[in-house]
Parts: structure tokens; sequence; C-alpha cells
């Protein structure tokens, strides 16, 4: 969401062939995992079929074995380009840290309050909207959440301290 | 016709007025996540469900709310087309073709014709899927009746082999990004013995991973952040339709008969087969282009180059409901959310859903055709309004639909655990879509996952674990060999590829 257009100029700052094998490893991590815990259960034949590892140490090995060859065939790649820019890491980090406080955040103040913060916030700092526009579109789109989830529905969201505050647990 | 009088004792259920309202509401979300980033038709779904576990436990809710599901993917098939059209920007990905000829058309400010030609399409194309699973499926699900363990676990084997072999690039991509999800499916309590597995003492793993959360994260959010990447600009034509454009359109229409017939053929065929309405749209796009002879002004602006991948992307997409329906193997990513909510609502779909739950199947068949009317009213009336909500910019609409993710992943099970999950599987989606890992196998073997392992065990307890039993009769024979043919498939090409003489 930058207002120039930096994809072409800004240097990579990660290489897809690093990245594929970044994510290589960690599916063999995961399929390892799998693999170990299968053998702990037993992947033979027990009293009523096959053991309940039986299935998931296959699903395990086939992780294993794909994984290696995604590295390999990554490896071999000499013409891979660029996974993300620095200034498109920086883009999609300025969306995903809020996003992360937004959910923590969640915790302590409810999700009402919490997606009014973060839309206030994300449209102020992303989109320097004025504050009166700002204000407008958080409390709107809250207040409809609340009519649409907890008075129509009936479907219980998080609250927090204000909820309580104003009576609407 | 005995598949007539059902249909007519299913349009009695589908017909109340508050079905019908659900219709139009469902049409109405489905067309605006259908138009805007980060919230698919599948995703959609994923969030609602947790919304109709109310509404299906009232007598008669379940078809009520499966109105209210199905409806938001007919809208959303239709979505898609808008954004293509107007903005270049395909909402989903069976719009990617109609982009080639719908964008130069409306740059030529042939908006109107482009959107008639491609909501009608659409609509065409849905009816022939339609009347494909009114005719078809109970034939199928007959048939099904008699699926053991071994059969279900070979059309199970079947579903994933076509994703293996039909995967563009490379295929151990697909391999692991599938296999992943059935090691996620397989997390929690063992369906079988009732051990816990890969929970590694923890708590909160017990239940397992839920696909909806899985949905919410790998579409929802990491569609977001690839959108916040690319940086939305937004330029298009303004989405004016009037009655006389849409008039003057359909006097053409018919001119492009032998494409639509060619385009539902086309859709059917992949939609049955799982790879659905993504490949359709491309596959019926260049069919088109070949044999069309106005084939050459193709991608500029051809107003049969939006028939031909609308209409086979409305046909798969809704004949990916027949093996969903008869044989509990949905096709596509959607229609394993679909299942996903049967199986929360309590329904086992599958052949016995035809014979148990008559009223239930009947009753969505029929709204299938209601529904798909009242997309096309919807559609055709409602362009302008939806051409101003894709005008909103990005850092007021982003926001929102994140914490609309983040309502839908908490109320699956009122959990927060699954909101964090929700950002995990988010960053996953969006890693795996850039390096070309594929998200439907994943999706699909998370569903699926549980039932494919216990038809799996089952088939081979009842044959002391020889795999000959895959083999065992005509029938189970048949279905594994043409699964180790599509298998095999990326094998073969690159084998013959190299073989080929020059």
């Amino acid at each position: 969401m930058s207002d120039m257009d930096p994809q072409h100029e800004s240097p990579s700052a990660v290489s897809n062939r690093s990245m594929e094998i970044i994510v290589a490893a960690v599916t063999f991590a995961l399929g390892a995992l799998v693999i170990s815990d299968s053998l702990r259960l037993g992947i033979g034949w027990g009293d009523e079929g096959p053991k309940a590892g039986y299935f998931p140490f296959y699903i395990g090995l086939i992780i294993c074995i794909g994984s290696v060859v995604n590295a390999v065939l990554a490896s071999l790649n000499r013409k891979a380009g660029s996974f993300v820019s620095t200034a498109q890491l920086k883009d999609v980090m300025r969306a995903l840290v809020p996003m992360v406080l937004f959910v923590g955040l969640i915790g302590f103040l409810g999700l009402y309050v919490a997606g009014a913060v973060y839309i206030a916030f994300f449209m102020r700092w992303i989109g320097k909207y004025s504050w009166p526009k700002v204000a407008g579109v958080s409390l709107g789109t809250t207040i409809a959440f609340f009519v649409v989830f907890d008075l129509w529905f009936k479907v219980p969201l998080v609250k927090g301290p204000l909820e309580a505050l104003l009576g609407l647990n | 016709m005995e598949e007539l009088q059902s249909l007519m004792g299913g349009f009695a259920i589908a017909l109340t007025w508050f079905n019908i309202a659900l219709m139009f509401a469902g049409i109405i979300l489905g067309v605006l996540v259908g138009v805007l980033p980060g919230l698919g038709g599948a995703n959609a779904i994923a969030i609602l469900v947790p919304l109709t576990f109310g509404m299906a436990q009232q007598p008669g809710g379940q078809v009520s709310a499966i109105i209210l599901l199905s409806c938001i993917y007919w809208g959303a098939l239709f979505g898609g087309a808008i954004a293509s059209i107007l903005f270049n920007i395909p909402g989903e990905p069976w719009s990617v073709a109609t982009t080639f000829d719908g964008y130069p058309m409306s740059q030529q400010g042939k908006t109107g014709q482009a959107l008639t030609a491609a909501f009608t399409s659409s609509f065409i194309g849905a009816a022939v899927g339609v009347l494909l699973i009114t005719f078809v499926s109970p034939v199928i699900a007959k048939f099904a009746l008699k699926f053991g363990p071994a059969e279900y676990f070979a059309v199970y084997f079947l579903t994933f082999a076509a994703f293996i072999g039909m995967s563009k690039g490379n295929p151990f991509k697909t391999i692991v990004a599938m296999m992943l999800g059935f090691a996620l499916a397989a997390v929690g309590t063992d369906t079988v013995t009732g051990t816990m597995r890969l929970t590694f003492g923890i708590t909160e793993m017990l239940k397992g991973f839920d696909f909806l959360i899985a949905v919410i994260g790998l579409f929802g959010i990491g569609e977001i952040l690839k959108t916040m990447e690319e940086g939305l600009a937004i330029k298009g034509a303004e989405g004016k339709l009037n009655m006389r454009v849409v008039w003057e359109t359909w006097k053409e229409l018919p001119k492009y008969w032998v494409t639509t017939i060619r385009s539902s053929v086309v859709g059917c065929m992949m939609g049955i087969v799982p790879g659905g309405a993504t490949p359709a749209s491309f596959m019926s796009y260049g069919l088109a282009q070949r044999f069309s002879k106005n084939g050459k002004n193709f991608r500029n602006g051809e107003i049969e180059g939006v028939v031909a991948p609308e209409t086979a992307a409305h046909a798969a997409g809704t004949s990916a409901l027949i093996p969903m329906l008869t044989l509990g193997v949905p096709g596509s990513p959607t229609a394993a959310v679909l299942l996903g909510a049967l199986l929360i609502w309590g329904l086992q779909p599958g052949p016995l859903l035809f014979v148990e739950q008559k009223d239930f199947v009947w009753g969505l068949i029929a709204s299938m055709y209601l529904g798909n009317l009242v997309g096309l009213i919807v559609v055709l009336t409602t362009v302008p309004w939806f051409a101003m909500i894709l005008r909103v910019p990005f850092s007021i609409m982003g926001p929102v639909i994140i914490v609309i993710c983040a309502i839908g992943a908490y109320t699956v099970h009122s959990s927060m655990l699954d909101v964090w999950m929700m950002l995990i599987f988010g960053v996953v989606g969006y890693v795996f879509s850039k390096l070309n890992y594929p998200l439907a196998p994943l999706v699909l073997a998370l569903v699926l996952g549980d039932r494919a392992e216990e038809n799996f065990r089952n088939a081979i307890k009842g044959s002391q674990g020889d795999m000959g039993i895959f083999f065992d009769n005509g029938l189970v024979g048949t279905i594994t060999a043409l699964a180790l043919i599509l298998l095999f498939l990326p094998v073969t090409t690159a084998v013959w590829a190299k073989v080929k003489p020059k």
C-alpha cells in the first residue's frame, strides 16, 4: 500500500530460493514430528487392525520425502527471483503487526472495542483519514457487528471492560 | 420420472418466504464477498457456518441453512465477474480468464455488454449444472449405496490423485500441501481406537484443527497480506448497466450457442472431476479461442471470450456439488466447506443422504434453480452498488475484513486460541501461495482426512492387511487404476516430453 511503486527498485529481502528451502525444511520437520509420534503409537498391526500410528506414519513419511525433493529442486533452480522485496516486506509487516496486536488486544478489551481501535488505527496510520471519518467508520462498523452478531444471531463474542460498564454482557 | 416428482417436492420445501429471503441475503452477501479481496466464497461460508448452528436445529432449518450457504456460493461465482470486468482484478481464481476479454471490453465502453454477457452465461452454465445434478446425482447415489470402505477409499484416492496429476508446476508441492492437510486432520482423538495422536500432551490440541479456522486463515488473512504487498490501486470503469443494453446483448448472445454448449460440457466434466472451476474456465477459453471464427480478436474485447470462461466456471462450480452430495467427496474448497457444514449439522453426506434425508437433498436442489435465477436478477440490478463498494479504499476495507475474519474464527468454538491459529494459517497461506503451494488440496485433505483414514483402515482390516483389497473387484479396481493413472500423469508426461522426437 505504499504511495509510490517501489517493487521494481527496492532490493530483495529474501530470495525465492532461500524461502523455498526454508519452507521445505519446516515441512520436513513437521513430517518428522508426525513420524516420531506415530512410532510412539505403533505403526504395526494391533488387535483392532492397524494401530493408530499406521496411517499418520506414511503421511509423515511422504511429507519428508516430498520436502527433500522440493528442497533439492529449489536449490538446483539458479534463476529463481526475489520472494519479497524490502519495500513489499515493509508493506506486509504494516498489515501483519497491527493484526497481531489486534488479536492480542481482544483478550483485554473484548472483540468489539479491539476491533474499533484496530480499524481506527489502520485508517489513520495507513489511510491518513481525518479523525471524524476515522471515528465514523470504526464506530459504525463496530455497532453494525454488535447488532448482527450479538443481537441478531445471538453468538456472544469476547466482551471487555467497556461492555461491562455499559451493562451489555 | 421419479426425479421430477422429487424435484417438485423439493420446490414445495424450498419455496417459503423465509427461504426466499435467505436466498436474496445469501446471493447479495455472496456477490459482495466475490467482489472483495480476502473474502472468497469458501472463506465467507466458513465464517457463516457457526451462525447457522442455531438455524439448523429448528425443524426444516437444515434446508434453510444450506440455502443460505449455497446461495453465498452462487453469489460469489457471479461476483467474481464484476471485479474482473470493471477493474481487471479477478475477485476469484475462476474469474481470471474473464479478465482477458472482459476488461478490454469495458475499456472500450462496452461494460454493459460484458457484464450482461458474463452474468447471463454464468446463469446458463449454472442451469446446465443444476440439470445435471437433478438427473445424474440420484443415479450416482443409488450406485454408491453398494460402496464398501475399499470403494470409498478408492474414490478419495482418486480425488487426491487428480489433484496431484493435474497440478500445474511441481507436483511434489501439491503432495506436501495435501499431506500436511492429512497430518493436521490426524491431530486429536483417533476416530477408530480413541487414542490421542499428535497432541504432544497439550490439552488444547485434543480437539484437533478445525478446517473452518484453516480456511479463514489460509484464504482470508493470506489474501489480505498478498493484497497489501501488491498495493491495490483501483482504477476502472463505472459499473453502469441499463435495461436497454441488457436487452441488446441478450439478442446477440444466442449467436454463440456453440461456445455455450461446449463450455457447459467442459465445465460439467471438470466440475465432477476435482480440480474445479478454475481450470474449466481456462480450458473453455482456450477452446473457444481455437474454434471461434473471431478467435484472432480474443484478448481484444471479444464478447465470446467472456461467454466461454463464465459458462464453464459456473457449470463446474455447480456440478462440483454432485460428488459432494452423492459420495461425500467435495470437488472444490468451497464444496469442502459446505460438506463440513453438513457434518456439523449432523448430516452424513453420501448416498444415504438421498434415502434418509430426501427433503433436505431435494430442497437444496430445488433451491439451486431458484437461487441462480435470484442471482441473475440481483446482479443485473445491483452492479453499480457493488462497483461502488469496490472503490472503497483498502485502508478501510482491509481492517474491516480482518475483524470479520477474527469474529468468524472466534465463533467456531468460542476460543481465542482459534483466532491465533487463524493468524498462523494466514502467514502460511501467504507464503504458500507465493511459492505456488496449492491451498485447495490442503483444505480438502483436512476435511476428508478422518473419513479417508477410517475407510482405509476398515478396508485393510477386512482383508487382513492385504492391499489387494483395492483391486478386489471390477468396480474398486477400476477406480484405483484410474487414480494410479492420474497420479503418475506428471511422470508420464515428463518422460513423454523427453522421448518425443523434436
